[in-house]
Formats: C-alpha cells, structure tokens, sequence
C-alpha cells in the first residue's frame, strides 16, 4: 500500500528525492552541503532526504527575506489577501496530493488530513486574507484640534519554528496571519516531519513574491537556534514544549523581541452524571468526544488525556466508553477506514512507552490497550500503540504529564466542585472539555476553568475565529483568531496637533 | 544516599561523547508537548536556570534540573536517564546523532522515601 501509494503520488507530481531549502523563491542548497534522511513513521522507510542547514543557511533566508519585506509590507492588504487566497486555492486543487504527504510523512490517517489537517489549514489562508482586509486602524480625537491616529504595521522579518504533529495545518496558523500583516517569513518545519512543506512550497511557492516566505529545514540546534537567536528577526513563534519554549523567551529577551508560544497541556474532559439521563444522540456524541484522546494518535496539545467521570455513573458510563475505544480502527495510516495511524517518530513512541510502565508501576489499572501495537507486514518497522485507557488518581504522573501518545488517565468525582479542583490542578491550561445537558452549569464551571479554551459538549474542532492558546505553561498568545494579527503587528501612532497656537510653556 | 536521577551505561557513553564536542553540559527536564516530557541537553549555561528549578542531582557529571512545579508532580519517581534511535528534540544538542535521550522512571520503594525524606529537599537552581 505505501509504495502503490508513493508510485501514484510521483505520477501526478514529481516528488523530489531530494528536497533543498526554499529561500527567496528558489530551491537552494544548503551551504554546507548536508542532508539527512527523512523516513515515514508508516513503516520506518526513507522518504527522500532534506536539507541540513546550519546558522548560514538561515542568514541566507533572512537576507531575502529583508529584501523582500518593504516591498511586501508596503503592498495594499487587498493584494495580499488576493496571494493568500490563491495559496488557499492552490491548496484545495492538491489537496489529496498534500494530505497523502502529510500522512507519509507524520503517519496519520489519510482520512483526517483529507477532511481535517488540509482543509482547516486552507482555510485558515482564506480568514487571515478576509481578516487583514476587514482590519482598520482607528483615530481618537483627543481635544478639538489633536487627534491621534493608530495605523498596524508589520513587525517586519519574523522566525518561526513548527510542531510534526500537524506540520502544514501548524504552518498555515503561523504563516496566514504573519504573511496577511505583511511580514515576511523564516520558518523552520520539525526535522520529523519536513516533507509536507517543502511539498507545499514546490505546489504555492510561484504564488508569493520571492523572500516573502522562506523555508528552512534541519535540526533545532544547529538551524532552530540560530533562527530564534538571531538579531535579524523582529518576533519568533513557537509551538513545542516548556524547556524549550523557556530557551525561546531567553533568547528573545537577548534581543528584547516578542514571543509568542504554544507549549502544550493536560487537559481534562468532564463528564457530569447527566450525560447519561437518556440514551440518545447527545451520550453518542460525548462517548465520542472520550475516544477523542486517540485523534491523531494522541499528538495534539489539547488532547483530551484526562478524564474526570462523575462517580455516579462512572462503571457505566467507563464501560460503553471503554467499548468506544475498543472499536478504534488502527492499521495503515493509508487505508480510508483506519482511525489511529502511527506514532511520528521512534522516539515518540519509546516515550509513551516510558509513560505507560510508568502509569502501571503507579498502581493505574489499564482497562484497555497498554502496548506497542505490532502490525505486521509492510508496517512492522512502524511505530504504532494502541489506545490506552488507564483508571487512577490525578496526582499519578500519567495525569499530570504531557504523554503525547494515545493514552488517557480516567478518574472521578463527586460534585462540581472537586471536578474544578482536579482539572485545575495541572501545570498547563491549554484545552478543556465539559459534558453536561446543563447549560447554566456548563457556564459556570466554563468560567472557572482555567484553559484557554472549554470545549462545551463537543471537543477537537479547530475551526478559524475561535482563539486558541494557553493559561499558566501553556504558552503566551492566541492563535486562529484575528487577533494573532495583534501578535505580528506593532501600532504606531502619530499624534496630530491641527492648532497654530502655541501651548505656551516657553 | 537515593538519588533521584541516574543515567544507563548507553546514556553515559553519549554525555561523554557529547562532551567531546560542545564541552561541559547541562539538563533540564522539559514538560509539555510535541518534544516534552523528555530531558533536554545543553551546553552549560546556555539554558538559564533560577530559582524556580530545582537540581535532581548529577548525570556523568553534568546537573539535571526540573522545574519546580513540575518536580512536585515527579518527586515520588526515580528519574532514569536513557538513549535511544530517534530524531528531533528542541534544541538538545544530540538530535543530530540520530539518537535522543529518554526519560523512564520506577516508583521509589518505601524506604528509600524515607531516605529521600532525611535527604531533605533538593537544592534550587
């Protein structure tokens, strides 16, 4: 299946076994002529090779990105809005090109990037280029003769660093509202999962003046570092984790730049009693929103990897959930049925494999799954779990750590109350998730959570114009929503006095 | 004395190798996600560390660190630094070898709670 699949994707676009960097609307090789191997986590088989930059190739990109900016800055947002719908555009005619990538090259199932990792990054092209033309600066009229003005202007040539757990669609939240604000890019894809952007860039790049989007591949500290340290850039956006999201701000502060920061979660998925008060549609759909800790086999920020089950109805309700997960299709990424693909790398996947013997040493009773998944056939070499569910108590490790594999940690409680306390007592506040057919209470706890975002009676829609990002470690800034134009902006004000008259102080 | 953080003979070899080339180093653990949950290696004093850290002890030479808050969460486990075949880790200097450290842990046994407890609190950053 994967090299029918390969075959069928070279016979409709040459895929490069090669891939160099993008840098001012041209491939070019990486100066120090170093490349390393790319494989798919589907079976552990190389892919292609990509670029190994280093600190020049990255001053290289910064060079045409500086030469683009002004130019790029000074375009009407009409025009560039136009660039990014036609990105938007170019992207829906590949789309089943892209999401085949992207599910080679992070593992996947093709089922989720074709009808969600593709089609939410498009969109969120599309937003961003109505956002920045919907956008207007204001003026206040201070007295009768003095009025000040506050125009956005771009921050100018900005850095940022990408997740593989949603390589394109992580790409596009940065890129769409950096680009519509009228800067101009440096962007370094995850050395897991590089392939999908340089994919995308041989598919768009005509479509953007060149140096407007520049993008470099290669490792953290020998390309990552010297983009975030550099004096050149003007923000840098990151999505990853807290060490390194701490090194970030250090850096940044070297510069005195701003930062914004996606770092991750724990985030808790509440399940008051009333979910079961009728057997119906709404019990379907919160069952549902329980299994939901497997999407994109776990990779997610906001993974629903805590459970908190009301303890009246937990031995029912944990029974038809377990029977939930139990009915997870996992297998070829590439087959149109499979519902958990592999995990993205190898070292992901000995980690959740660290976290789940932790899980059982703890004392969590694993009501399901537990293991590595062995597939089998083409897929033997492939880094597969299977769905874990594990029963404890939220001051367990597998309840207070980032697994980021497709395991979730199930306790209970009594009342509103300790169900607040326990989501709450988490280092993180990125997601959440609430059940209940008890709107006022779904409010009032809504408030009270303290996470970004509460997904009430639904979870994982990642829709554009709904903000998303962190409380506490989770991060700084908020990202989907046109208020990130905020983020890649700065406000300059002139401060007009229409009166001849002098004050009179000297 | 219990020690609350150790290295495998594999992850040894490869601080020592590591060494060779980027001289002293240094480890925090991170948290979070994509890369998280995993310690991270830096030269020493590239990663500012403060009072907010807490140092778990001492790997072929080289201070670990853990944020505090989330040293409260951990504190009950041994930290057991390992090495294994992977790609990509933030800014941790062994990515480029093809290879990535992991953190397993095991649940200290009760006397050696007691022990830890006598030890009294680690020192901060």
């Amino acid at each position: 299946m994967l090299h029918q699949a390969l075959d069928q994707l070279n016979a409709t676009f040459p895929l490069r076994g090669r891939y160099d960097n993008f840098i001012g609307g041209k491939w070019v090789a990486p100066v120090r002529g170093q490349y390393f191997d790319n494989i798919t986590p589907i079976s552990g088989e190389k892919l292609c090779e990509i670029a190994r930059s280093t600190a020049e190739d990255i001053e290289l990109a910064l060079d045409a990105a500086h030469a683009a900016q002004r130019k790029w800055a000074r375009t009407p947002p009409a025009q560039r809005a136009a660039v990014l719908n036609k990105v938007a555009d170019r992207m829906e005619e590949r789309l089943e090109l892209l999401a085949l990538v992207e599910t080679l090259d992070n593992g996947k199932p093709i089922r989720e990037t074709k009808a969600a990792d593709l089609p939410l990054a498009i969109d969120h092209f599309r937003y961003f280029a109505a956002c920045i033309r919907a956008q207007e600066g204001s003026l206040a009229e201070l007295d009768h003769d003095t009025v000040a003005y506050h125009f956005h202007e771009p921050l100018g040539v900005v850095g940022q660093i990408i997740p593989w757990n949603f390589p394109l669609l992580m790409a596009a939240w940065k890129v769409a509202p950096a680009l519509a604000a009228g800067n101009c890019v440096v962007l370094k894809p995850a050395e897991q999962t590089p392939m999908g952007m340089m994919v995308l860039m041989d598919a768009i790049g005509d479509l953007l003046p060149p140096g407007v989007l520049n993008v470099v591949n290669g490792f953290g500290v020998e390309a990552g570092k010297p983009l975030a340290q550099n004096k050149r850039i003007a923000k840098i956006a990151f999505t990853g984790e807290t060490t390194t999201g701490r090194l970030i701000m250090q850096y940044a502060s070297e510069n005195i730049i701003p930062v914004t920061l996606e770092l991750g979660g724990k985030s808790p998925n509440i399940f008051f009693a009333d979910v079961m008060a009728e057997d119906d549609d709404f019990l379907d759909k919160a069952l549902e929103g329980f299994a939901m800790f497997a999407l994109n086999q776990g990779e997610v920020c906001t993974a629903p990897s805590r459970a908190l089950v009301q303890k009246k109805i937990y031995d029912r309700f944990i029974e038809k959930a377990v029977a939930r997960v139990a009915a997870t299709r996992q297998g070829n990424p590439l087959d149109p049925t499979t519902m958990i693909g592999a995990q993205a790398s190898n070292d992901q996947l000995e980690k959740i494999l660290s976290y789940i013997a932790v899980g059982k040493e703890e004392g969590a009773a694993c009501l399901i799954g537990g293991e590595r998944a062995r597939l089998g056939g083409e897929l033997e070499g492939g880094f597969y779990v299977e769905p874990t569910v594990f029963a404890g108590h939220n001051k367990m490790r597998i309840f207070q750590e980032e697994i980021f594999g497709p395991v979730v940690s199930v306790t209970t409680f009594e009342d509103e109350e300790e169900a607040l306390q326990i989501a709450n007592d988490t280092l993180y506040g990125l997601g959440a998730g609430l059940w209940t057919r008890d709107g006022n209470r779904a409010y009032r706890l809504g408030r009270e959570i303290q996470a970004g975002r509460v997904w009430t009676n639904c979870y994982h829609l990642y829709p554009a114009h709904a903000a998303f990002g962190g409380y506490k470690q989770s991060g700084i800034g908020r990202e989907t929503h046109k208020m990130m134009l905020d983020h890649y902006q700065q406000t300059k004000n002139l401060l007009v006095s229409y009166s001849p008259k002098a004050l009179g102080f000297f | 004395m219990v020690e609350r953080v150790i290295a495998t003979p594999a992850a040894v070899a490869l601080i020592e190798r590591l060494r060779g080339r980027h001289g002293e180093l240094l480890f925090h653990q991170s948290g979070g996600c994509c890369d998280g949950s995993a310690p991270m290696c830096y030269p020493k004093g590239e990663f500012r560390v403060g009072p907010q850290d807490v140092r778990l002890g001492e790997i072929a030479g080289c201070a670990f660190y853990i944020g505090a808050a989330q040293f409260a969460c951990w504190a009950h486990t041994q930290l057991i630094i390992d090495v294994v075949p992977g790609r990509g880790a933030g800014f941790s200097v062994e990515a480029p070898e093809g290879v990535r450290f992991l953190t397993r842990s095991r649940v200290f046994s009760d006397p050696e709670a007691v022990a830890l407890h006598a030890q009294g609190p680690p020192q901060r950053g």
